[in-house]
C-alpha cells in the first residue's frame, strides 16, 4: 500500500517540511513499513504507556511569578523585532495548494 | 570545604595539594584541543571564559576553600544542552548562531560546583544517529583511530592508500563527549542518551558511559529529542568519576516537573571485594542477530568473571527487546515530529528570506535548517500520528513500551539485581564503512542492545572491558533497577577493577608533556 499523494501533501502541510525528492518519500514507505512490524505483537488488554514515571505524582509548583523580565535577552536571538514584538509575516494566508507551491510532490 | 571523604578524580587531588593550578591544567587542555582537532569533537571551544572559569577557581584553592571534587576541572559539554552566552548549535544550520540566553540547569549545576567549561562537543544533527556523523559540522572521528593499538592492528590495504582513510566512527550521538573524553581533553562530559547515545559512544571510544534512570536529572536546557525517553548522559573515564558527577548533577529541579522529588544523597561508591550476593541476569534475548562472536566471547567472558567471584548468575528473559527498535521508532518519530515543531525561525535560530506568509516563511525555514534525518523523522512521526493512523501506530507503540519495561519489572521483582549485556554489536567500524548505510538503517542496528533501557527508564552503564582483534575498545552494559544508581555503580567499578582496560596510547597526548596525566597506570583516574 503506497501513501497517496493527497497523504504526502498532507503531511508535508502539518509538518511545514518537504519531502524534497524521491528518496524522502521512499524514505517515509520504509518507515511505515518498517512500523508495520508492531502489529505482530499482542497488546490486548494493555493500557498504553505515557510514561515510565505514571505512578507518580507530577511536580507542580506555586503560581508565583519568580523569575522574568529577560525581554531583552529572548529578543537578542529574533532576526525580525521592532520594539518588543516578534515581528511574523502576514498570518491569514493559506500555504499554497499543492498545484501552486514548490514541491516534488507536484509531479507525483 | 565538603570534600566528603575520598576524593575521586586524581587531578583533584592533585589541585588540592597544588602540583598543578587550575589554569595551568586548562591551558593544558585547550593547547590539546588544538593539536586534536582532526578529531572534529568541539563544536565550540570557549577558551576565554574556560580561562576566567579556571582563574577563578585558582583563587579558590589558593584561599584553601575549593568548592568541591570538581572545581577547576575542566568539563565539556554536547552541542544541544544550552550554555548561556556560547552558542548551542545542536550540529544543525537551524540554530547555527543561536547564543543560549540560559544554562541547562546540568550545566549551571557543574559550573556552581566550579567545573571549567571548555566547550561545546559535535554530535549527529539534533541527536539523532547513532555513529556522529550526520551533524553539520562533519563527523566525529573516534582517538582510537590514531591510537598505537589500532595501527598496530591495521593492515593497509594498498601502498598509496590515504592512512587516514580507515578512520573509525565514534558512535553516537554524544560521539564528540566520549572523544573528548577518550582523548584526554576533558576530564568529564556531558552528553544525551535516548536510545544508546550516551553509551554507544562510550564503548566504542572505550570510556565510562552512564545513562541515569529517567527522571533522577534535570533535562531543563536539554533541547528536547523523546521528551519521556531522554536523560543528560555522564561520561568519564572511570566509574568513580562518573559517581562524582552524578552526585552534582542529580536531584530534584524544579524547572523539570519529570524529575523525581524524592531526596537525592549524593554517595561514594564502596570498593566492593565480595559480590556473592549479588543475583546477575544474562538475557538472552540480547543475543542479537548481528552480534560479532568477539563481544559474545567476552560477554561469556565477563559472566564467567561474576561467577568465579560468587555471584549467582542467571539466564533471564526479556522477550519484547526483539520489539524494543519498532516502538522507539514510533514514539520518537512522533515525539520529534511535536518536538521540532518550536523551529519556525520566529523567535531564534534560522529564519529564511521568505516572507509571503508565516506558513511559507516556517516552511522555507524548516527547508533550510534541517537535514535530511530530521526532516525524514518529522513527517514519519506527522504519519503515525495522523488521525486514521494514531490507534495503530502511536498508541500501539505506547502498549508495546508497557510490555517492553514489565519485561524488565518481572526479572527485577524474580530477584534479580543487575542485568548484564554487551553494549554493541560490534568494534567500532571504519567511517568509509559506516556512511554505506543510511541513518535509519544504522540506528536500528546500532540501538538494539541499548534502546530498551531508555524504554523502560532504567540507569544503565558501558563500562570499557577489553580491546578487539581490531585495537578498538569494545565495552559491556550493565542495566540496573530504577534509582538504585548506587547499586549498579557499585558493580560496574568492580568490573572495572577486575578488567583493567588499557589505555589508550596516541602520539598527540604523548606530546603534550601532562605530568598530571602520566602516573596513572590505567584509564581510571582513582
Amino acid at each position: 500500500q503506497k501513501v497517496t499523494v493527497e497523504v504526502l501533501d498532507h503531511l508535508e502541510h502539518l509538518a511545514l517540511v518537504d519531502f524534497r525528492d524521491s528518496e524522502g518519500v521512499e524514505r517515509l514507505q520504509k518507515a511505515i513499513q518498517f512500523a508495520d512490524q508492531l502489529h505482530e505483537v499482542n497488546t490486548d488488554g494493555v493500557e498504553p504507556m505515557d510514561s515510565v514515571l505514571e505512578d507518580r505524582c507530577l511536580y507542580l509548583r506555586e503560581d508565583d511569578v519568580t523569575e522574568g523580565n529577560c525581554t531583552k535577552e529572548l529578543l537578542q536571538n529574533a532576526r525580525e523585532k521592532v520594539e518588543e514584538y516578534f515581528v511574523a509575516p502576514p498570518g491569514n494566508i493559506p500555504l499554497p495548494k499543492l498545484e501552486e507551491r514548490e514541491t516534488f510532490l507536484q509531479g507525483s | 570545604a565538603a570534600w566528603k571523604g575520598g576524593l575521586r578524580f586524581q587531578v583533584s587531588a592533585a589541585l588540592k595539594e597544588g602540583h598543578v593550578t587550575p589554569t595551568e591544567l586548562c591551558q593544558r587542555c585547550l593547547s590539546l584541543i588544538k593539536s586534536t582537532k582532526f578529531l572534529n569533537a568541539y563544536i565550540t571551544v570557549a577558551e576565554e571564559t574556560a580561562l576566567k572559569q579556571a582563574e577563578e577557581s585558582e583563587k579558590r584553592y589558593q584561599r584553601g576553600q575549593p568548592l568541591g571534587v570538581l572545581d577547576g576541572i575542566p568539563i565539556a559539554v554536547k552541542d544541544n544542552f544550552n550554555t548561556a552566552g556560547i552558542e548551542t548549535t545542536c550540529a544543525s544550520n537551524m540554530l547555527k548562531g543561536y547564543v543560549s540566553p540560559y544554562n541547562a540547569t546540568v550545566v549551571q549545576k557543574l559550573l556552581d560546583q566550579g567545573a571549567v567549561l571548555l566547550g561545546k562537543t559535535n554530535l549527529d544533527e539534533f541527536a539523532m544517529g547513532s555513529g556522529s556523523t550526520d551533524g553539520v559540522f562533519g563527523p566525529v572521528r573516534n582517538p582510537w583511530s590514531y591510537s598505537r593499538q589500532y595501527k598496530e592492528k591495521s593492515v593497509p590495504k594498498s601502498h598509496s592508500e590515504d592512512k587516514d582513510a580507515n578512520w573509525v566512527i565514534t558512535g553516537g550521538s554524544s560521539g564528540g563527549s566520549a572523544a573528548a573524553v577518550s582523548s584526554f581533553t576533558c576530564f568529564a562530559a556531558l552528553g544525551s542518551d535516548t536510545g544508546g547515545s550516551t553509551r554507544n559512544p562510550a564503548a566504542h571510544c572505550g570510556v565510562v558511559g552512564l545513562k541515569p534512570t529517567y527522571g533522577l536529572i534535570s533535562r531543563h536546557g536539554l533541547i528536547p529529542l523523546v521528551n519521556s525517553m531522554d536523560v543528560p548522559g555522564i561520561l568519564t573515564r572511570c566509574v568513580d568519576d562518573a559517581a562524582v558527577v552524578l552526585g552534582s548533577l542529580a536531584g530534584h529541579d524544579p524547572k523539570d516537573s519529570t524529575t523525581i522529588q524524592d531526596n537525592f544523597k549524593p554517595f561514594e561508591l564502596p570498593n566492593l571485594t565480595d559480590v556473592s550476593k549479588f543475583l546477575i541476569g544474562i538475557p538472552k534475548e540480547y543475543h542479537a542477530p548481528g552480534l560479532s562472536s568477539e563481544i559474545l566471547a567476552l560477554w561469556s567472558k565477563a559472566a564467567d568473571l561474576f561467577k568465579n567471584a560468587g555471584a549467582k548468575v542467571i539466564e533471564v528473559s526479556l522477550p519484547h527487546t526483539c520489539y524494543s527498535i519498532v516502538c522507539y521508532h514510533v514514539l520518537c518519530t512522533a515525539e520529534v515530529a511535536s518536538n521540532m515543531a518550536r523551529f519556525d525561525g520566529l523567535e531564534y535560530g534560522h529564519r529564511s528570506d521568505v516572507n509571503k506568509s508565516t506558513e511559507s516563511m516556517y516552511a522555507a525555514t524548516r527547508r533550510e535548517g534541517f537535514n535530511d534525518v530530521v526532516r525524514g523523522r518529522i513527517l514519519s512521526g506527522n504519519y503515525f500520528l495522523l488521525k486514521q493512523n494514531y490507534e495503530n501506530y502511536f498508541i500501539k507503540a505506547q502498549k508495546v513500551r508497557r510490555l517492553i519495561a514489565n519485561d524488565f519489572v518481572k526479572v527485577f521483582r524474580s530477584g534479580v539485581d543487575i542485568l548484564l549485556t554487551p553494549t554493541t554489536l560490534s568494534d567500532a567500524v571504519p567511517y568509509m564503512e559506516f556512511i554505506k548505510e543510511d541513518n535509519r538503517t544504522r540506528s536500528t542496528q546500532e540501538d538494539i542492545l541499548t534502546q530498551a533501557a531508555n524504554m523502560a527508564g532504567l540507569p544503565a552503564i558501558n563500562v570499557p572491558t577489553a580491546l578487539s582483534e581490531r585495537g578498538l575498545p569494545v565495552g559491556l552494559q550493565f542495566i540496573g533497577r530504577s534509582f538504585q544508581e548506587k547499586q549498579l555503580l557499585t558493580v560496574a567499578k568492580w568490573f572495572e577493577k577486575q578488567v583493567k582496560f588499557p589505555m589508550i596510547q596516541l602520539e598527540e597526548v604523548k606530546r603534550h608533556d601532562h605530568g598530571v596525566f602520566q602516573h596513572q597506570k590505567s584509564a581510571s583516574f582513582s
